[in-house]
C-alpha cells in the first residue's frame, strides 16, 4: 500500500486505498479517516449545532461508509460519497432533537423573506477585527445557526469547504438551480445578519428598502 | 436582463454566479455598469463577498487533536467488529 500510495497523484492513491479498504485493509481505511475526520465533523457541527452529536455523526458516517464500500462504484469521489452519508446521519440527529418540526434539505424554501437586502450600510474596512478571535468565533456561530438547515448546509458545503455547486447538488441530491438558489438565499441571510456586528459607524444605520 | 436596464432585483439573481465567476461575459458587463452607480449593489456585493471570506478564513468548528484521535480509535474499533460490505455487526 505504501509504495502505491508514494507513487501516485492523490486521486489514484485514494482510490488505491478504497480498493485495498474493500477487501478488508484497515490501515486503508483508517488513512480514509485521517483524511476526511476534519471535514467531517466540521460539517456535522454546522448541520447539527451539538458537539457531542457531531462527534456520533462522524463514528457513524465512517463505520456506515466502511460497512457499505462494496456499493461505492467510484463513479463519484470517495469524498462525495462519504459526505452524502455524513449529511444523512446530520440530519436525522436534528431530527431526533426537534420531534416538533420535520428537518430536510429540500424543505420548503421558496419564500422571498430575508432575500431582498434591508441593511445597506457598507461594513468597516476590517470587520474581524473588532472583535477578539473567540468573541468573532460566538457571532459566526450564532450567526449560521439562525438559518434554516437546506440553507446552511448549502453554504457549509459551497463556502465553507470549497465544494463546487455540482459536488453539492450530488451530495444532497438537490437539482444545481436548486442550490444556487440556497446559496443565494444563505449568502444573503447571512450578511443582513452580520451587519449588525460589522456595519461602519460612519454610515449610520444604513436601512432602507432597495428598489 | 435588458442591456443598461439591470435593476436591483436582476443583480440580486445573479449575484451568486457573479461572486463565484461563473456569470458569463455578457451578464458580467452589465452588472459591472449596474455596480459603477449603484451604491446600494455595491455595498451588498461587497458585504456579501466579506461575508463568504469571513466563514471561509475563521473555522469556527476546528476538531481538537484529543478528540480526533479519541474518535479514530472509536471508529477503528467498530469498523474491526466490522466487515466491509457486511451490515452485521459482531
Amino acid at each position: 500500500m505504501e509504495t502505491i500510495q508514494k507513487k501516485a497523484g492523490e486521486d489514484t492513491s485514494e482510490l488505491a486505498l478504497v480498493q485495498a479498504a474493500k477487501k478488508g485493509d484497515l490501515e486503508a481505511f483508517s488513512q480514509l479517516v485521517k483524511r476526511y475526520d476534519r471535514n467531517v465533523f466540521r460539517i456535522a457541527q454546522h448541520i447539527t449545532h451539538n458537539e457531542e452529536d457531531a462527534q456520533d455523526v462522524v463514528q457513524e458516517a465512517f463505520l456506515k461508509a466502511y460497512q457499505n464500500l462494496e456499493q461505492f462504484q467510484g463513479n463519484s469521489k470517495f469524498y462525495t460519497w462519504l459526505v452524502r452519508i455524513a449529511v444523512n446521519e446530520a440530519l436525522m440527529k436534528l431530527r431526533r432533537r426537534r420531534t416538533d418540526r420535520t428537518v430536510s434539505i429540500d424543505e420548503d424554501v421558496e419564500t422571498d423573506e430575508g432575500t431582498m437586502p434591508r441593511e445597506v450600510a457598507d461594513w468597516s474596512p476590517n470587520p474581524e477585527q473588532l472583535y477578539g478571535q473567540a468573541e468573532l468565533g460566538d457571532i459566526l456561530k450564532k450567526t449560521i445557526q439562525g438559518l434554516p438547515p437546506g440553507f446552511r448546509t448549502v453554504f457549509v458545503l459551497r463556502d465553507v469547504e470549497g465544494l463546487s455547486t455540482e459536488e453539492t447538488a450530488e451530495m444532497l441530491e438537490l437539482s444545481i438551480p436548486a442550490v444556487k438558489s440556497r446559496l443565494l438565499r444563505a449568502r444573503l441571510q447571512l450578511r443582513e445578519r452580520l451587519a449588525k456586528y460589522f456595519k461602519s459607524k460612519k454610515d449610520g444605520n444604513g436601512q432602507r428598502e432597495m428598489q | 436582463m435588458e442591456t443598461a436596464n439591470v435593476k436591483c432585483n436582476d443583480f440580486l439573481k445573479e449575484l451568486t454566479d457573479y461572486l463565484d465567476g461563473t456569470a458569463n461575459a455578457a451578464v458580467r458587463i452589465e452588472l459591472e455598469e449596474h455596480l459603477q452607480w449603484c451604491h446600494d449593489c455595491h455595498v451588498v456585493m461587497n458585504t456579501t463577498k466579506k461575508t463568504i471570506e469571513i466563514y471561509r478564513d475563521n473555522q469556527v468548528y476546528e476538531l481538537p487533536e484529543t478528540l480526533r484521535n479519541k474518535l479514530h480509535q472509536a471508529i477503528m474499533t467498530k469498523c474491526r467488529h466490522s466487515k466491509p460490505g457486511n451490515k452485521t455487526s459482531e
